[in-house]
């Protein structure tokens, strides 16, 4: 059985299946539940500075979009940080550390951006046994207004200067958490690792009005008549996490810094593909709240499986396989040619190939023969652009195959040559000629 | 039947009371919103869909599913209502299995289609129940349309004619409307007295008045509504039976199958309807099962279908063979009627000759049965209640062509009583609307 245990900068846990900082990990009750069921670690709900903790809509605080049967694929949340005492997570984060030592517990924090307050508040988690900390500078709704959790995030200056704080006055790994509402996320990791951070995590929720309720004409959820912006997580999130995930694995810049990958993780097959973009571990949030704890099995024993088929003895065989992968579109080699299949014996005859295809893309899919009913790729129109693939219904029913080389691409009429050529030399491209060199 | 009830003979009450309710309640019970939602979500939208294109009305099933999974019920009922009226009676007595649902592609993918019927009748009793009305009549023509019956061929050529402007007189013999959904469909099938709601709101349209207890060639003739009318439309269906050609058939206990199925239809406790404790039903298509099984559900011990050829040969689908299997029904292949036992002039059973194909003809074999019955139902097939007169007919019905025109110039003709069609309902209903736009452009044109 492949080795599942996680080291990440320097925490260990049995597995590399945390939950992600919010409702199920706001307090004792929780988080017990959630170590019995499996986790390998926490990230505290967000913890803020001592006072009056902050308060919450009493009315809905989620929204959620579906696919069929009601299946959930996106929730957005308007909830704040932990509203309840400081001292009172405190003690209980200290005593179920102590109960659960083989793993991680993280504390999220998020205090105004001062030094006094970080400084404040870092010995005090620290005296609680946690293993590290997480920097909320994510959360977009709420807390962003009063200067805070994204306020930060989008300000790569601000981050730098909170995360040296960190490092400053605490001994405890510091995990700087980002927010995906930025154009460029390149920017902030780079602050945050000129700053010091030990690691990242992304991404936190996304800026997003879930739905309009048209008999109120309100955003959802609407609290009163009225709704605001929430964060979006869940599956529907995880191509933009994946994406930014691996922005930063494959930057110059920040490449090596490790990653806790966040974002849509609902099964072992999402947390492969993060570990495989450069994450050391994942953090899991809206498939828990979706399922429940127990999850956390199949997630675990589905990775395990495909490591023991594939043969990767331990998660670091994984982790950042797919970045060299991950290149930049001028780099993609435009002598390849692929051209779509439809295994007639799968085809269920349903025509949605032949409808998009026909409707919106390169009318390559003919749609009767011998006056029948059949769809057939036609060569000669087919830029192989996997439209007919996404759209089938059947799996592995329409593939795309590459032509090998020495063949002829029959819409084209060039031979394949089987030689790799990219944009940046391709005649077409005005930059290409300007770089020849000028003799 | 009830325990320990062995009442010989043709008597009502076998049944404990309530068990009649249970027995004869929804075949289908319809989908709630939840049910409909997850199974509109299963169809893919096919292009140029299989399932439309198997359905003799071309329902518009892909695009009437995706309204109702995007919670446009109404747009749903409207769809289908725009190519079948009787939308409702179809969903429910189609024999989808055989024709749209046949043809769904999750059918070839992985043997169970897409529920178009129940989805169908989702809509479809969404806005009965509303009574939504989707149709404005246009301005009135001035022509006047006789149609002869009210049932599924007639009421959707006289709601189409409706919708075109003109006025319309259905003559029917029966003291309902409704025709074979009123009187000739299984109880499970059509409860609730949809029938009767269904005429309702197909006239609800206005410019169609029904006339009932007026039979054709007996209280009126072609001539005379030729006369009266711009137009005639034959939709009366099959009103003969036909018979067994066995020895002693008029024996007492002997009865046509359609004739207990509008009996059972219009009676109001099922309770007091008498059934025989051993029956035994003759024939292979639709009505024979629904015989059979209703006389199962009636509480008869002991039902036997017989059929004088082969399971492939049956006309009942396989569904409804299965359903006559589950109910307690026995089916019998390759036997035919030979004479009908009795005793002082009641049924006592029915003598069967063995059957096989030889040579390519049904042959007798020799050998025979008798078969315990203290009922028999004949269902052989229904004939056409004319000989025609000026109408050329053809196998016994009335011929029409592709627009539905019979040889008379002027009459046009639909249903189970022209040529074409599979006698069903569905197929009744596109040629009775076909033939009411042949009949729109005809007078347009004059």
């Amino acid at each position: 059985m492949a080795d599942l245990r996680n080291n990440f900068v320097g925490i260990k846990s049995p597995n590399p299946f945390w939950l992600a900082s919010a409702p199920p990990t706001d307090k004792a009750y929780n988080v017990e539940r959630a170590f019995k069921a499996g986790w390998g670690g926490v990230v505290w709900k967000t913890l803020g500075e001592e006072g009056p903790p902050v308060v919450n809509v009493n009315g809905p605080r989620y929204g959620a979009i579906y696919g069929a049967d009601r299946r959930l694929l996106g929730l957005n949340n308007i909830e704040l940080i932990t509203d309840r005492s400081l001292q009172i997570n405190l003690r209980e984060m200290k005593q179920v550390k102590m109960n659960w030592p083989d793993r991680a517990l993280i504390a999220s924090i998020m205090v105004p951006c001062e030094e006094e307050a970080w400084k404040a508040i870092l010995p005090l988690v620290e005296e609680t046994g946690a293993d590290g900390i997480e920097l909320n500078f994510g959360c977009p709704h709420g807390m962003s207004e009063r200067g805070m959790g994204a306020a930060v995030g989008q300000v790569p200056e601000y981050i730098e200067m909170v995360v040296r704080w960190c490092k400053q006055y605490t001994r405890m790994p510091v995990i700087t958490k980002l927010t995906p509402n930025i154009t460029d996320v390149r920017k902030p990791a780079r602050a945050a690792k000129a700053g010091g951070t030990d690691a990242v995590s992304l991404i936190n929720t996304i800026n997003s009005i879930v739905s309009v309720d048209l008999d109120l004409f309100a955003p959802n959820p609407t609290v009163a008549g009225k709704g605001t912006h929430g964060g979006y997580c869940g599956p529907a999130v995880k191509p933009i996490a994946l994406n930014m995930v691996a922005e930063i694995a494959r930057d110059p810049q920040t490449h090596g810094l490790p990653i806790s990958g966040i974002g849509g993780v609902t099964t072992w097959r999402d947390a492969a593909e993060f570990l495989a973009l450069g994450a050391g571990n994942v953090q899991v949030c809206t498939a828990a709240m979706t399922y429940g704890f127990k999850i956390v099995e199949e997630m675990i024993s589905g990775l395990g499986n495909w490591m023991d088929d594939k043969g990767h003895a331990n998660l670091e065989a994984i982790t950042g396989r797919a970045v060299r992968n991950v290149t930049d579109w001028q780099y993609l080699d435009l002598n390849y040619v692929a051209k779509a299949r439809i295994n007639q014996d799968l085809c269920i005859s349903c025509g949605r190939c032949h409808i998009a295809c026909e409707d919106t893309s390169h009318q390559a899919i003919m749609k009767e023969k011998d006056g029948k009913r059949h769809f057939e790729v036609m060569d000669d129109e087919c830029v192989g652009c996997n439209l007919c693939v996404n759209v089938c219904p059947v799996d592995d029913c329409i593939t795309l195959e590459a032509m090998a080389p020495g063949t002829v691409d029959e819409r084209t009429g060039r031979i394949v040559t089987g030689e790799y050529a990219n944009w940046t030399t391709h005649p077409n491209n005005p930059a290409a000629k300007a770089a020849e060199p000028a003799e | 039947m009830a325990q320990g009830d062995v009442k010989q003979g043709i008597v009502s009450g076998r049944l404990a009371p309530n068990q009649y309710a249970d027995n004869f309640s929804d075949l289908h019970p319809p989908l709630d919103r939840h049910e409909a939602i997850v199974e509109a979500d299963r169809c893919y939208f096919c292009y140029d869909a299989p399932c439309m294109n198997a359905c003799p009305t071309t329902i518009d099933i892909p695009m009437f599913i995706r309204e109702i999974a995007t919670g446009n019920g109404m747009g749903a009922a409207e769809t289908i209502f725009e190519q079948n009226i009787l939308g409702g009676m179809c969903a429910r007595v189609c024999p989808t299995e055989q024709l749209c649902e046949e043809a769904c592609v999750r059918e070839e993918a992985e043997g169970k289609p897409v529920r178009i019927g129940l989805l169908q009748r989702y809509a479809t009793d969404m806005a009965m129940a509303d009574n939504r009305q989707f149709f404005e009549r246009a301005a009135s023509t001035g022509k006047t349309i006789a149609v002869v019956g009210a049932g599924p061929a007639g009421l959707a050529a006289a709601h189409r004619l409706a919708v075109k402007g003109h006025e319309v007189t259905i003559y029917d013999s029966r003291p309902k409307a409704g025709g074979l959904n009123e009187y000739g469909i299984a109880s499970y099938k059509s409860t609730d007295q949809f029938a009767q709601a269904e005429v309702d709101y197909v006239t609800a349209i206005g410019g169609i008045n029904i006339i009932n207890g007026k039979t054709f060639g007996q209280d009126f003739t072609l001539q005379q509504l030729q006369e009266r009318y711009d137009a005639v439309f034959l939709g009366m269906g099959l009103g003969g039976v036909n018979a067994l050609r066995a020895e002693n058939e008029d024996a007492e206990g002997v009865a046509n199958a359609v004739d207990f199925i509008a009996e059972l239809r219009q009676a109001g406790d099922l309770s007091g309807l008498p059934i025989g404790r051993r029956v035994v039903v003759i024939g292979g298509g639709m009505t024979a099962v629904d015989a059979a099984v209703q006389s199962k559900l009636l509480g008869a011990e002991e039902v036997n279908i017989v059929y004088r050829r082969g399971k492939e040969q049956m006309s009942a689908s396989e569904f409804e063979q299965d359903l006559a299997a589950a109910k307690g029904v026995t089916i019998r292949h390759w036997m035919a009627p030979r004479r009908v036992v009795s005793e002082g002039g009641r049924v006592t059973g029915v003598e069967l000759a063995y059957t096989a194909m030889v040579d390519g003809q049904l042959r007798e074999t020799g050998e025979t049965l008798v078969l315990a019955a203290d009922q028999v139902f004949k269902a052989i097939g229904q004939t056409l209640n004319s000989d025609g007169g000026a109408l050329e007919l053809a196998g016994g019905k009335i011929a029409v062509d592709e627009f539905g025109r019979t040889s008379v110039s002027g009459v046009w003709a639909g249903g189970d009583c022209a040529t074409g069609g599979d006698d069903l309902t569905v197929t009744a209903v596109a040629e009775g609307r076909d033939a009411a736009e042949h009949i729109h452009a005809a007078l347009l044109a004059t």
